[in-house]
């Protein structure tokens, strides 16, 4: 049994196996950043038509998040790539993961966005209106900056359940974070430390993540502090 | 001013108004009383349409707000209005408030609605509170900015629902005194409350609605010393 240093040194260092890491860190971040703004996206016009007067743009809101909402993420991906942009010859498998995991998270963001703008009180609304402003306005100077401070932590929440997601990115082949690791402990038969070092890596970047918003909220309760 | 015809509305096979026609003249103090769930909120609330009526008509400066193809927002304009529970925009500060809805809706530029935020507030001694938070701010400090946040559109008239009933005892007089000193300025007003004080010093009319209909209306003098329908009677024996 070789020692912890050696074990170490065969899994992240030999071999620049410390750059496979890296390369599938860099994925798993783009893929992410990449869904969370499509994600984000999607999720807000989604919401706008869920909460809308128009019965037709209710329902096809409602649908989507509920054939969403209903198929597992990874079987979403494997759709995506092996069928619906299948056509599309020389589309990079980092765009396809994106369009997935972006398309599987306008979903979530949608009831995270609906529930937030359903927390202000009607008051609010109107009030603005009573004022003449119109429903946009009101929506936009009165309603939205309310409901964008009550979702962050749950928002906060759906990114980290999103960078965790995208650990099934290896199902179409791309090398993200968690396939560096398998792919390091084929070629070395350990388990143990690349499979850790991932881990690690994963839990890193969630609370990093969690402290960046939780900043985040504290500086937007200005207002609320009594 | 504000000419209401035959006024219904009708929440799920009830009638919470069944036909109310009224016509508030400009510089009339009209006080709205009545017994909880009577309609007297619905109806105030559907002068400027946060409730939709379902029957009737309601005339102001030459459109009918009933209508749905008016400008209602253009109309809002005109109409402020006072929420029993305040609702001042908690994301904003005091002045912000004030200035929001002028400057948005490109009546003031910015330093001119900065001016009659400041000129309003002076008025009801709160300058010092221009830039704080309306949490920070008591429930009376908070009905009176939102009185005076509406004074900011130049209303020709002004609705009041229930303005003083989430108010502490004690906080009740001044945000009173307030609506006192814009009555004595000519402001036109619709004013439902319990407050069967500021009814007989105030308005020039008393309006009694019971079961969605007027019930009686008089100059309060002879309202409150000779009503005559006996449900009126009954319920100011309970409340005076």
């Amino acid at each position: 049994m070789a020692s912890l240093g050696e074990q170490l040194y065969t899994c992240l260092i030999a071999k620049e196996r410390w750059l496979l890491i890296l390369e599938g860190l860099g994925n798993t971040l783009l893929i992410a950043l990449g869904a969370i703004i499509l994600g984000t996206l999607i999720g807000g016009i989604l919401a706008l038509m869920r909460l809308s007067n128009n019965w037709l743009l209710r329902g096809i809101s409602y649908l989507y998040i509920t054939i969403i909402r209903g198929v597992p993420m990874v079987l979403q991906l494997m759709i995506f790539y092996f069928v619906i942009l299948a056509p599309i010859k020389g589309m990079p498998k980092m765009v396809i993961a994106i369009i997935s995991f972006g398309v599987n998270s306008g979903a979530y963001v949608c009831e995270i966005f609906r529930a937030g703008i359903q927390s202000i009180p009607v008051g609010q609304t109107e009030a603005g209106r009573s004022l003449g402003l119109s429903k946009w306005q009101t929506l936009g100077y009165i309603v939205l900056p309310q409901a964008f401070k009550a979702v962050i932590p749950t928002y906060a929440n759906e990114f980290i359940v999103l960078i965790k997601e995208t650990a099934v990115a290896g199902y179409i082949a791309m090398r993200d974070l968690t396939k560096a690791a398998d792919l390091i402990r084929n070629a070395t038969f350990n388990a143990w430390i690349p499979l850790l070092a991932s881990a690690v890596i994963y839990l890193c970047l969630t609370l990093g993540l969690a402290k960046l918003f939780g900043t985040l909220e504290r500086r937007m309760a200005r207002s609320d502090r009594r | 001013m504000i000419d209401v015809k035959n006024l219904e509305k009708n929440f799920g096979g009830a009638n919470v108004l069944d036909g109310i026609t009224t016509t508030i003249e400009k510089g009339e103090k009209v006080v709205v009383i009545g017994p909880s769930g009577s309609g007297k909120s619905t109806f105030l609330r559907c002068l400027n349409r946060l409730e939709e009526a379902t029957g009737g008509e309601i005339w102001f400066e030459g459109a009918n707000i009933c209508d749905p193809k008016c400008d209602i927002d253009r109309l809002r304009q005109k109409m402020g209005m006072v929420f029993q529970q305040f609702n001042l925009f908690p994301h904003l500060t005091v002045r912000q408030n004030i200035t929001l809805a002028p400057v948005k809706l490109g009546l003031m530029d910015a330093a001119q609605a900065n001016q009659k935020a400041e000129e309003l507030l002076a008025r009801i001694g709160l300058s010092e509170k221009a830039d704080t938070y309306p949490s920070r701010l008591s429930g009376g400090q908070q009905q009176r900015i939102a009185i005076v946040r509406a004074l900011a559109m130049n209303p020709d008239v002004m609705l009041f629902d229930e303005p003083t009933s989430a108010l502490d005892p004690e906080m009740v007089g001044e945000v009173l005194e307030l609506m006192k000193q814009l009555a004595s300025e000519g402001m036109t007003m619709v004013v439902v409350t319990h407050e069967m004080g500021f009814a007989k010093e105030v308005a020039t009319r008393v309006v009694f609605i019971d079961g969605g209909k007027i019930v009686e209306e008089n100059d309060p003098q002879t309202f409150f010393s000779h009503p005559e329908n006996p449900r009126l009677q009954d319920f100011l024996s309970k409340v005076l």
